[in-house]
């Protein structure tokens, strides 16, 4: 278990260079939406950077900042996890899945980024910290705990971006939202085949019904599910509303 | 928004077109939504949600009647090839054929929605190819195409099924689903031309073959949500641009997709 910013290890250094250069100013500008955010948490202080907070239950807060600071949850603990999967590889990784599980950390730390930048202009007095993970109950040394979980990470955030669509009111978000769960689609597919190469599981019945249908999951059941994995307690009661 | 220039250009298209949505919801939707069949019951059931779009949305039926388009062309492009017995490699017969009874699955799911339509196929794409379904390394490279086009087109789309909800959730469904496929399929197309640049994911505006290269036009964009993103958190453009897929609209794909239908 550690603190996604303040590890000893590459994930402090992600953070380090996270969103420096991004025109914060541009993205507020664009999105057009300053005036509609709720101050729907606590008021942090314009500089307040994520991360020292102590542990204990943070509010998603409401609306589409709501349903971002949602994305933004899940990005990092998708980000979380890969960053662990490469710094701790499990035993016979080969070259070739290392290149895939890094690229995908990758994705994900972008992810995790773009929100945090997104929502530092958009919402500065209603994003969330950052949040404690806890993968206590996952043993990173095995391939199979380790793609097992890599594949209900991602199979979860697609259904949870599509679950959250409909709750999105601008439309900007909305495409946002879709440029990423396609990405996290992807990673579902590359993860389920490496797990079980050339058979069904890159689509396979667990997450694809029989209309051809991906899942679509409301926000509180993804936050039940993903609540093991997670040392902050996250609430989203009013995602989206 | 014209609805009743919508609603005319619709029943151009299918001339029952009204009668058969009102006919779809009063008695199959009555009939049918309690029955224990769920894969039968809920196309009716999105028929109705449909119907009741029409009034509504009418430009939710037109973004189904173009995605029951793309549809088809996917699953008549899939069907072929399952139907051919020495096309597909054994050790990939699985994933193609999943991909195929998916995209039959979409067909049916929006068929039951805004009705059939009746469309031929030009798999030389107006005389480009010649094996689309005898050389399976073209199949496969065409499958990319339909695939990562398929991702782009609903994408694109997303935006004008906002006032129905129940529509758009739909459609980011087969959105995703199309998202797997294209990962899987651009897998296989890698291992048969031992190509360690193709990924699950699309690199910059990176096309399997030059053909093709309007479809990823676009995709090496490192502007979302109008913050320019390079150089975030240390990751390479190539990285930015893999992170996120990009939409198309509606007449670019048409114009990709149209060779194919003759």
């Amino acid at each position: 278990m550690e603190r996604i910013s303040n590890s000893k290890n590459n994930s402090d250094k992600e953070d380090q260079k996270a969103s420096s250069t991004v025109d914060r100013r541009s993205f507020l500008m664009s999105a057009g939406i300053a005036a509609s955010v709720g101050a729907a948490m606590v008021a942090c202080s314009k500089d307040h950077e994520p991360g020292p907070d102590p542990v204990g239950t943070v509010d998603l807060g409401s609306g589409d900042v709501g349903v971002l600071n949602y994305a933004y949850a899940l990005e990092q603990l998708e980000a979380a996890f890969y960053i662990q999967v490469i710094d701790t590889p499990y035993d016979g990784m080969s070259a070739a899945e290392k290149t895939i599980l890094t690229d995908i950390r990758d994705h994900e730390i972008i992810h995790r980024d773009f929100f945090k930048a997104a929502l530092t202009a958009a919402a500065p007095t209603a994003i969330i910290p950052s949040l404690e993970v806890n993968f206590s109950g996952i043993n990173f040394k095995s391939r199979d705990i380790v793609l097992g979980a890599a594949k209900l990470f991602e199979d979860t955030g697609v259904a949870a971006y599509n679950g959250a669509g409909k709750l999105i009111k601008t439309a900007d978000y909305l495409v946002l939202a879709g440029k990423i769960v396609s990405v996290e689609a992807r990673h579902a597919s590359v993860i389920g085949d490496l797990l079980k190469p050339n058979t069904e599981n890159f689509a396979g019945g667990d997450v694809v019904d029989n209309n051809g249908l991906d899942k679509a999951i409301d926000p509180a059941t993804i936050l039940a599910a993903v609540k093991p994995y997670l040392k902050t307690n996250v609430t989203g009661a009013n995602v989206g509303k | 928004m014209d609805i009743f220039k919508i609603i005319d250009e619709l029943q151009k298209i299918d001339g029952d077109a009204v009668g058969r949505l009102e006919h779809a919801s009063r008695r199959h939707f009555m009939n049918r939504v309690g029955s224990k069949i769920a894969s039968v019951a809920a196309p009716m059931a999105f028929a109705t949600i449909v119907n009741k779009a029409y009034a509504q949305s009418a430009a939710a039926v037109d973004v189904l009647k173009f995605a029951l388009t793309l549809e088809y062309l996917e699953a008549a492009f899939y069907k072929i090839a399952v139907d051919s017995p020495s096309l597909i490699p054994a050790q990939y017969k699985s994933s193609i054929a999943l991909i195929g009874k998916h995209e039959a699955q979409h067909v049916a799911y929006l068929e039951a929605a805004v009705g059939k339509m009746d469309l031929k196929f030009d798999w030389t794409y107006g005389g480009k190819l010649t094996d689309t379904h005898t050389n399976f390394k073209t199949f496969i490279t065409v499958a990319c195409a339909l695939e990562d086009t398929g991702v782009r087109a609903y994408k694109g789309q997303a935006g004008a099924l906002m006032k129905d909800p129940t529509i758009l959730q739909v459609a980011l469904q087969v959105h995703s689903v199309e998202a797997r496929h294209a990962a899987q399929v651009r897998r296989i197309f890698a291992i048969e031309n031992n190509s360690a640049v193709t990924k699950g994911w699309i690199t910059g505006n990176q096309s399997p073959i030059a053909l093709v290269q309007a479809v990823y036009n676009g995709e090496d964009n490192l502007t979302q949500g109008g913050v320019n993103l390079k150089g975030l958190a240390g990751k390479s453009d190539a990285a930015i641009s893999e992170a996120f897929d990009e939409t198309l609209s509606k007449e670019q794909v048409l114009a990709i997709a149209g060779p194919f239908i003759g």
